[in-house]
């Protein structure tokens, strides 16, 4: 440690250490707006700028190595005038329009201008009006807004390395935009949503089907129907003040129930049905000699990912629908039976946190006989929208239990909303399938948490040896993906791959403003229902039994292969 | 790759090694290959880029047409540009015994002509004489200027450009026997060690001629210092200054300084490759480097165990789409990891973390074709002259309104007074001298007032300009200051990389300002006059903000020119401001076209070419603009064959 000047006082920092970092611990706060935690520093926007003595001109704090006896200035007039001057040239390409912003209120350029006190317009002139991109199903961009911080780039390529996004064109005339400035919906977005997340402003949104949802609650011939998915529940809160981690799952039956809903699913007890479909296959690939290792399928970005950028390595990918999947499946095959009620009269719903779900509810593969399986999906942001148009304040609901047939759920079902969950909670029910007994110690320590790159797990069952890894956001996929084509990893037979950093509990879908803080309080509420609640396996999920005694037959049998699996198929982008 | 024949190794033996005790044979053999005399008729055409623009493609033509029909035995050799680019294209006629005379403007209709008189009769054109090179061992011609009393030569000091015009470019034997590769051949000879090579280079105070003006051996040593032994140099050959072609011209004329620079800097630094990054618009230049390479490689004075030591240099050449940005050294460098051409924070400094991530020196071409003659002669050579803080010599490339135009260089510490009207024979046309633009978009302009400064990295600072890569823009009475700035202006927020806020937006809304200032208010709101004077209240502290918050030295600079003309020429600013007048009459839409009715004929020519319908009159009656519909276009002047107009 080493001791710079900051403003007069001593603070503490790391040799070598940005000087923003050193500020942020110390509590002195610096405006940025594409600065992002864990990727180096590009001294884009320029607001974290500080004066630092000996430098002639002001430099950028994220982008400045700390040395010792630096003597640094955060707040003296040069900075806040230089800082106030860079916001008001944003702002001056920038919409004035906020009433009908997506952003109004989380908009980080909002915020810096009450901050900074901008109150008049001193530099006019032309703006950039670019067209709005809405081809995606899941994303929509709209480049007048964008500021250029370039984190939706680095989101995109860093992280995810997906690269669809990056800057065209020089000078004034630069702006974000995918290749040959071509449409989201053809270019290599894979609509996770992680730029969505990173962007400061308006400029990247998620799709907005509030109103397909609204016009189908008006409608009295539609039956609608509505599942939620299992990360939803202990993020949702935040939008409504409750403290991080709350779980709110009760009360969001209650909300959904009071804006209309004629029947509320829960997502988790499908995740506990995709465990058995999922768990059945692994065996069945175990013992008769299919395609290992074997990927799941629950994270739709990944698959669109894998089918873009490996399709070769698509037979390692399970053939089972994700949860809302196979929901969205069986509501409009059994239960639209039981009730009595044609599929087509049925509007299924679900929330998830999640943009690349959009885009999967509308594969051709998810439906039958001409109607998609699920009809429109809402993010966690968009229910907590809805929520808030008809006055419901989440947190004064009495809680309330999801309807039968598709209403319970094993704890084991709601880890799928983690990193590592999908993988727990099947090793749980391979187990018994293969032995007939349950595991002693449920808890598989070593594939939860949000450090590492990835992690893996060696189990001895009754002498067959299985091996099983985790790995989340894409990046870390290529990298597994990359080992086992060059022969590694040998030991391993299962991989579960989650899109988002950290799993679907940071899906781009989710409120804005993840911070480490507010993920890992969603996953350790994941892990305390799993610790307190006493149905904990999927296999022993009792409405999951039914479904199958009444209606699927056996896990993989014709009719669970008919409704609750799918086939992927090679992308090319710009095609 | 082009396909060479080596040379004769025993020729590259003695002629790299001691040349001092040289038998007949080797001196007459040096001699011919440096063409201190002929044998037969040598014509030298000057193709560099500047000649081939003037037409000197056709001159060689012609000359090839001269010497077939007139069965002459002759040589034709396409030589790089001798500087005195305002004279092109330019041939030299060398007769056996007699010494190499230079004709101007030899365009193809007047070449026959010209070399007809001197060939066949002996008689000198005198028009097209520019002079005759001093030598010895060869008779002089009568009442023909001497080059090195030529008003644009003797004043200058050409150290890098000695050979460039001179020698045939595409010729290694030509540059060895002018003592090229000799500093080479004596560092890997000796042994000399690599940070004896840096000192040497630190000791001459050789600094960076691409515009920073650092140290180069202090920066070749920053990269010895680090661990990592994989290194890279890189030269920047990006030249993009509007107005700039020094590098093009040393290049075209005289690859293998630079080739043989890069190699003793690539050994001193303990690289073992260099690229060298060219934007390819400059086709000739990259087709001499390409012979170049190939004939180095071909006698190994590239590639493998260079001239037998341990030492190895692969040499590449890198082509660059052309973007200004790309000069600087991150973006550079992002480019040839065939990344966007971005700038990125700094540090690290290239010379710790550079090219793919290793230690990289980056170089610009003058700076590198300056080391073979440092560690050939010495440091006490070089920084004999110059400045205290500025040693050697420094190339510019002199355009505009001056009446010789080219390729210049000059010791350090020469004024620019000297520059333009010893060198440059002051200003074209009997105007008066305004302003000179130095440095390019980065630099500033110097008036009249400080035009006896002399040429040095540190005092140019002290009135708001920079040394830069070396381009000189002459200004006269008729050019406006404004519109200069808004020229600049335009070109940086077209350059600008895009990624940092006050260099994208920032430039961008200063070209605004300077618009808007330039415009007429005919059609003005009243919202856009307030923004009109509210902007120009604000234009001097955002030129600031932008130098002070912007990521890279593109962005740090771009404001110069108009801080530059502001302070020099405020009350230009002022007249366009304030009197929306251009003194300069230069901005069209601030002047008001008058008709002298004394002059006016009324032909009626003005009013039939009138867009707007502003010129009324009978004909063989005055006519008369109104004002209120005169969009100031400018066209009943150009019509008007009676003088008649009147511009104010």
């Amino acid at each position: 440690m080493i001791t710079i000047e900051v403003n007069g006082k001593a603070i503490q920092a790391e040799a070598g250490e940005m000087l923003l970092a050193a500020l942020n611990r110390a509590g002195i706060e610096v405006p940025t707006l594409c600065n992002m935690e864990g990727l180096p520093a590009t001294g884009a926007c320029r607001m974290c700028v500080c004066e630092v003595e000996g430098q002639r001109a002001l430099v950028p704090a994220c982008a400045f190595p700390i040395a010792d006896g630096m003597k640094v200035k955060t707040h003296s007039q040069r900075v806040i005038e230089a800082r106030r001057t860079i916001l008001e040239l944003l702002l001056a390409n920038h919409p004035t329009d906020c009433f009908y912003c997506e952003r109004n209120g989380s908009c980080k350029l909002q915020h810096l201008s009450v901050e900074l006190g901008v109150r008049s317009h001193r530099y006019t002139g032309a703006k950039d009006n670019r067209p709005i991109d809405e081809s995606s199903p899941a994303i929509v961009r709209d480049s007048s807004k964008c500021i250029l911080c370039g984190r939706c780039v680095r989101v995109c390529e860093n992280i995810q390395t997906v690269s669809c996004l990056d800057y065209i064109r020089r000078g004034s005339k630069a702006f974000i935009g995918n290749a040959f400035n071509e449409g989201m919906n053809v270019a290599s977005c894979i609509a996770c949503g992680q730029c969505v997340a990173a962007c400061p402003t308006g400029a990247l949104t998620g799709k907005n089907d509030i109103g397909k949802v609204v016009a189908a609650l008006k409608d009295p011939n539609l039956h609608v129907v509505v599942q939620h998915a299992p990360a939803v529940s202990v993020s949702l809160g935040e939008e409504f003040g409750l403290p991080l981690g709350t779980d709110v799952m009760g009360m969001l039956h209650a909300a959904l129930r009071k804006v209309g809903f004629d029947a509320v699913f829960d997502t988790s007890f499908s995740a506990d049905l995709t465990i058995m479909e999922e768990a059945t296959e692994l065996v069945s690939r175990v013992t008769n000699g299919g395609v290992l290792p074997m990927f799941t399928s629950c994270s739709p970005g990944w698959i669109k990912f894998i089918e873009t950028f490996y399709p070769e390595m698509l037979p390692h990918v399970s053939s089972c629908k994700s949860p809302q999947g196979m929901l969205g499946a069986v509501i409009k095959s059994c239960y639209a039976e039981k009730v009595g009620i044609e599929p087509k009269k049925i509007f299924s719903v679900s929330i998830m946190p999640c943009t690349a779900k959009k885009f999967e509810a509308a594969r051709p593969e998810l439906g039958r006989d001409g109607y998609q399986d699920v009809d429109a999906v809402l993010t966690t942001r968009e229910a907590a929208q809805l929520f808030k148009m008809f006055g419901i304040d989440l947190g004064k609901l009495e809680p309330e239990a999801a309807d039968s047939p598709f209403g319970e759920r094993s704890t084991a079902g709601k880890l799928f909303g983690a990193s590592g969950g999908v993988m727990e909670a099947a090793v749980r029910t391979a187990y018994y399938l293969i032995t007939g007994e349950n595991l002693k110690e449920l808890k598989l320590e070593a594939l939860r948490g949000l450090e590492g790159w990835g992690k893996e797990a060696h189990l001895d069952i009754n002498g067959l040896k299985v091996g099983v890894a985790v790995v989340n956001s894409l990046g870390n996929a290529r990298r597994i993906i990359e080992m086992i084509k060059k022969g590694e990893l040998k030991d391993i037979q299962f991989i579960e791959v989650m899109t988002c950093p950290g799993g679907c509990i940071n899906g781009g879908g989710q409120p804005y403003g993840a911070t480490v803080e507010r993920v890992t309080a969603r996953m350790k509420k994941l892990y305390d229902l799993d610790a307190t609640e006493s149905l904990r396996l999927s296999h022993e999920n009792k409405e999951l039994q039914r479904l199958y005694d009444e209606y699927l037959g056996k896990p993989n049998s014709e009719k669970a292969h008919h409704l609750l699996h799918t086939h992927y198929h090679e992308r090319t982008p710009l095609t | 790759m082009e396909q060479v024949k080596p040379l004769d190794t025993e020729f590259l033996s003695w002629a790299l090694g001691d040349t001092s005790n040289l038998t007949p044979q080797q001196a007459q053999k040096l001699s011919i290959l440096r063409r201190e005399d002929v044998v037969k008729p040598t014509f030298y055409v000057g193709t560099g880029t500047c000649g081939l623009g003037a037409g000197a493609g056709e001159t060689l033509e012609a000359v090839k047409t001269f010497v077939k029909e007139n069965n002459l035995d002759a040589d034709i050799v396409e030589v790089g540009c001798v500087g005195l680019c305002a004279v092109e294209p330019i041939v030299d006629v060398q007769l056996p015994g007699k010494n190499r005379i230079a004709f101007q403007q030899m365009t193809k209709d007047v070449t026959p002509a010209v070399l007809d008189a001197i060939v066949n009769k002996g008689e000198i054109v005198a028009d097209h004489v520019m002079g005759q090179y001093r030598d010895e061992k060869t008779a002089a011609w009568d009442g023909v200027i001497f080059i090195d009393e030529h008003p644009f030569f003797a004043p200058q000091t050409r150290w890098v450009l000695a050979n460039c015009g001179l020698m045939d470019p595409g010729s290694l034997e030509e540059y060895i026997a002018r003592g090229g590769y000799r500093a080479l051949k004596k560092t890997l000879a000796n042994k000399v060690s690599p940070d004896d090579i840096c000192k040497e280079v630190l000791e001459s105070g050789l600094r960076g001629r691409g515009g920073g003006g650092f140290p180069a051996g202090r920066k070749w040593m920053f990269a010895r210092a680090n661990e990592e032994t994989h290194r890279y140099l890189i030269c920047n050959a990006d030249e993009g200054d509007p107005g700039a072609f020094m590098d093009r011209a040393v290049i075209e004329g005289d690859p293998h300084r630079l080739l043989e620079g890069m190699a003793l800097a690539a050994y001193a630094i303990g690289a073992q490759k260099a690229y060298i990054y060219i934007r390819a618009e400059y086709p000739l230049a990259i087709a001499r480097l390409r012979v170049a390479i190939a004939e180095a490689k071909a006698n190994n004075l590239l590639g493998d165990n260079i001239l037998g030591s341990d030492f190895s240099l692969e040499m590449v050449i890198k082509m660059g789409a052309g973007a200004f940005v790309c000069g600087e050294e991150t973006a550079l460098i992002h480019s040839i990891e065939g990344k966007r051409g971005m700038p990125r924070p700094r540090p690290p400094f290239p010379a710790v973390s550079g090219l793919f991530g290793y230690p990289t020196i980056i170089n610009n071409v003058e700076t590198l074709a300056n080391v073979a003659s440092i560690v050939d002669k010495g440091a006490k050579w070089f920084n004999a002259i110059g400045t205290e803080g500025s040693k050697g010599t420094k190339v510019f490339a002199l355009s505009g309104k001056v009446n010789r135009t080219g390729l210049v260089e000059v010791a350090m510490g020469t004024t620019i007074r000297d520059v333009i009207f010893s060198i440059g024979g002051g200003i074209a046309n009997g105007k008066a001298y305004k302003a000179v633009q130095i440095g390019g978009p980065s630099g500033g302009c110097i008036p009249e007032s400080h035009i006896d400064i002399e040429i040095d990295y540190e005092s140019l600072k002290t009135v708001g300009a920079i040394m830069g890569s070396g381009g000189l823009v002459v200004m006269d009475e008729d050019n406006c200051m404004v519109d200069v700035a808004k020229f600049f202006m335009d070109f940086i927020q077209r350059e600008s990389c895009g990624k940092c806020t006050p260099c994208r937006e920032g430039t961008r809304r200063m070209l605004e300002i300077l618009n808007r200032i330039t415009r007429s208010d005919r059609n003005e709101s009243e919202q856009d006059t307030l923004e009109r004077f509210q902007s120009v209240v604000h234009m001097e502290k955002l030129g600031q903000i932008i130098q002070d918050t912007s990521l890279c030295a593109l962005g740090q600079t771009a404001p110069n020119p108009v801080l530059s003309t502001i302070r020099w020429f405020r009350d230009e600013y002022e007249a366009h401001i304030f009197d929306r007048k251009c003194p300069a009459k230069v901005c069209s839409e601030l002047l008001k076209f008058e008709i002298i009715a004394d002059k006016c004929k009324g032909c009626t020519l003005c009013a039939k070419n009138c867009p707007v319908g502003a010129i009324t009159g009978t004909v063989k009656q005055p006519h008369v603009i109104d004002p209120e519909k005169c969009i100031s276009c400018g066209l009943c002047m150009s019509n008007c064959r009676f003088d008649a107009i009147l511009k104010k």
